[in-house]
């Protein structure tokens, strides 16, 4: 078992008039080496309990582990750090940095990390290489198509060699063949030894022979996929 | 050690890009910032260099003048008055000046003229400011002819150029043999324009300036340090003013800063949220916009004090000239002496770089204290 939650809950605007409940208990495991995906209509709450889960936001109530380690009540700075070694993270709109080029925005994660600038650009070039953005590299992001940005982005996600991928509608901005084509590479990073979270109401994403579990949620509960 | 360098490096090269990438933006806030820093620092340059002229332009004259005061004005002194005062206790040195003004119609300008002793000079000889020989064209060995009281034309042999600390003492002096200077004028040989006293130990100064009202009670003493202050205040008072003028732009400044402190444009949020998402500290964040906020105002402040600087001290601060020197526009032109106040110089940048980079962080600062998850939303 790698990352467990105990009734997690998540409120927005507490207090206020406003108050909404986006989680209202969730209590789940996520096994490592697999491809799980969380299903749901738009409001069902996967981005914030995916938020939750990589350390983006902290839940309201309730408890998430990371190897035996409770996350959820971590300081602000120690939860940077689990997010900077554990987390890597691919957004819906991929939120690349507009202006740099391609290979600047991959970099971006490992700056903090202080390392040495040669064996920065090989980690860089390497990743480059594998998704097949070589000669992109020092192209300005607006210049890529959607399904390049996307590499690019999970080019991102995986300079800091993290543990666990994180996927937020990482097809809704893509076509059916790219979108068949991102769930190849999941595939490939998944036998490579990475978990894999995704959340999606992409049937092209939930139904794909390559997710192991699908977790079903709706108004902030799951209604279904208990692992 | 090594590593933290390294991370310096990136965070200031990522803050270059970002710069980069609002090229727009981050030159009208340089260009806006500079150009305060350069008014700023043009008011305090131009106000220190006249105190400073003021101080190199008294350091060698005399603790105390005597004028004679002839119903409330200023007139002749009779030499016999240096006896009258007899021996005073503490006064090392007195003696009698002659100094007026002569009006040169070639190029529309008072000279001030002195007879001096100390130099020696023959009847014929004059030593000349090096704004006189500037403006006239005049070096040693030349000629420079002066119409006299009776319209009478004398020419002077120019004997030496005047070198000076400060410019605005020697810029439009001419000096000459005592006699000379009182055949130009027609001064009768009983007579000088004012007295001058020097006393040895100044807190005995104010003392003796009261024995002279008693012993001479048409006169008027006249204190080195009251002319001191008259000019501290007079440029104080102008600085002020033209501080004043400024205040519309400070204000502005102001704005813009509290503009900055107050918020981020949605586009720097999502940003902070970005970077926090892929794993920067909000330590790390800050530092990279703390670079920012020092590259701008440092580059400012540098640019802004370095044209203020050319501007009072190559261009006399023709831009702020009217005000600051007000009508007793000097001539023949001068320029002042370079210098620069330490102090000054450290309030500006504590009144402007360190507000403006503290404007900077805040925001930042309050952004990435919250969680990612929101931001980017």
């Amino acid at each position: 078992m790698l990352i467990e939650l105990t009734d997690v809950r998540k409120a927005f605007n507490q207090g206020k008039p406003n108050e909404f409940w986006a989680i209202q208990g969730i209590t789940t495991q996520f096994e490592v080496n697999r491809i799980s995906c969380l299903k749901g209509a738009s409001g069902s709450g996967k981005t914030t309990l995916m938020s939750m889960i990589g350390c983006l936001s902290r839940p309201t109530s309730g408890r998430i582990r990371l190897q035996d380690r409770t996350i959820s009540s971590l300081p602000e700075r120690f939860l940077t750090q689990v997010r900077r070694h554990t987390f890597g993270f691919i957004f819906q709109r991929f939120n690349l940095i507009p202006g740099l080029s391609v290979v600047e925005n991959i970099m971006l994660p490992a700056y903090p990390l202080g390392l040495k600038a040669s064996s920065l650009r090989s980690r860089a070039e390497r990743l480059l290489e594998q998704f097949l953005l070589v000669d992109k590299a020092s192209n300005p992001v607006e210049w890529l198509s959607g399904g390049e940005a996307q590499r690019v982005a999970i080019c991102r996600a995986l300079i800091n060699d993290p543990q666990i991928l994180i996927a937020d509608e990482p097809t809704a901005n893509l076509d059916s063949r790219l979108s068949r084509e991102f769930m190849v590479l999941l595939d490939q990073l998944s036998k490579a030894g990475k978990t894999v979270l995704i959340s999606s109401h992409d049937p092209v994403v939930f139904d794909s022979p390559v997710v192991d579990r699908v977790v079903e949620l709706e108004d902030g509960l799951m209604v279904s996929g208990e692992g | 050690m090594i590593t933290l360098l390294r991370k310096q490096r990136y965070f200031i090269d990522y803050t270059l890009g970002t710069m980069m990438r609002h090229k727009g933006k981050s030159l009208g806030l340089l260009s806006v910032y500079t150009m305060i820093i350069f008014m700023l620092a043009s008011v305090m340059l131009f106000s220190h260099a006249m105190r400073s002229e003021a101080v190199a332009l008294l350091a060698d004259s005399p603790e105390i003048v005597v004028q004679r005061i002839q119903a409330g004005r200023s007139v002749m002194v009779p030499a016999d008055y240096l006896q009258r005062i007899g021996k005073l206790r503490g006064v090392t040195e007195k003696r009698g000046r002659l100094w007026g003004y002569y009006y040169d119609p070639a190029v529309k300008a008072n000279y001030t003229v002195m007879a001096s002793e100390q130099d020696q000079l023959t009847i014929n000889d004059i030593v000349i400011g090096e704004g006189i020989g500037r403006t006239r064209g005049l070096s040693v060995g030349d000629y420079l002819t002066l119409r006299s009281h009776e319209g009478k034309a004398f020419s002077f042999r120019v004997s030496r150029l005047l070198e000076s600390e400060s410019e605005l003492i020697s810029s439009d002096l001419l000096l000459m043999n005592p006699q000379g200077y009182r055949q130009l004028f027609g001064i009768d040989e009983s007579l000088y324009t004012d007295l001058v006293l020097s006393v040895r130990n100044p807190r005995e100064i104010q003392k003796i300036a009261e024995k002279l009202t008693r012993l001479l009670p048409d006169s008027r003493p006249i204190l080195r340090s009251e002319i001191l202050r008259t000019y501290e205040s007079l440029f104080s008072w102008r600085q002020g003013v033209m501080l004043i003028l400024l205040l519309g732009s400070v204000l502005a400044f102001v704005i813009f800063a509290w503009d900055k402190a107050s918020g981020l444009s949605a586009e720097e949020r999502k940003e902070i949220g970005i970077l926090k998402a892929v794993g920067w500290e909000t330590g790390e964040v800050m530092r990279m916009k703390f670079w920012e906020g020092v590259i701008i105002s440092l580059m400012a402040f540098l640019i802004g004090y370095l044209a203020a600087y050319l501007h009072v001290f190559y261009t006399s601060a023709g831009l702020f000239e009217p005000v600051l020197k007000g009508w007793s526009v000097l001539y023949p032109s001068f320029q002042l002496t370079p210098s620069v106040d330490g102090l000054q110089l450290a309030t500006l940048f504590f009144f402007t770089v360190l507000p403006y980079t503290l404007a900077t962080i805040v925001p930042v600062w309050r952004t990435s204290i919250t969680d990612p998850d929101l931001v980017m939303r």
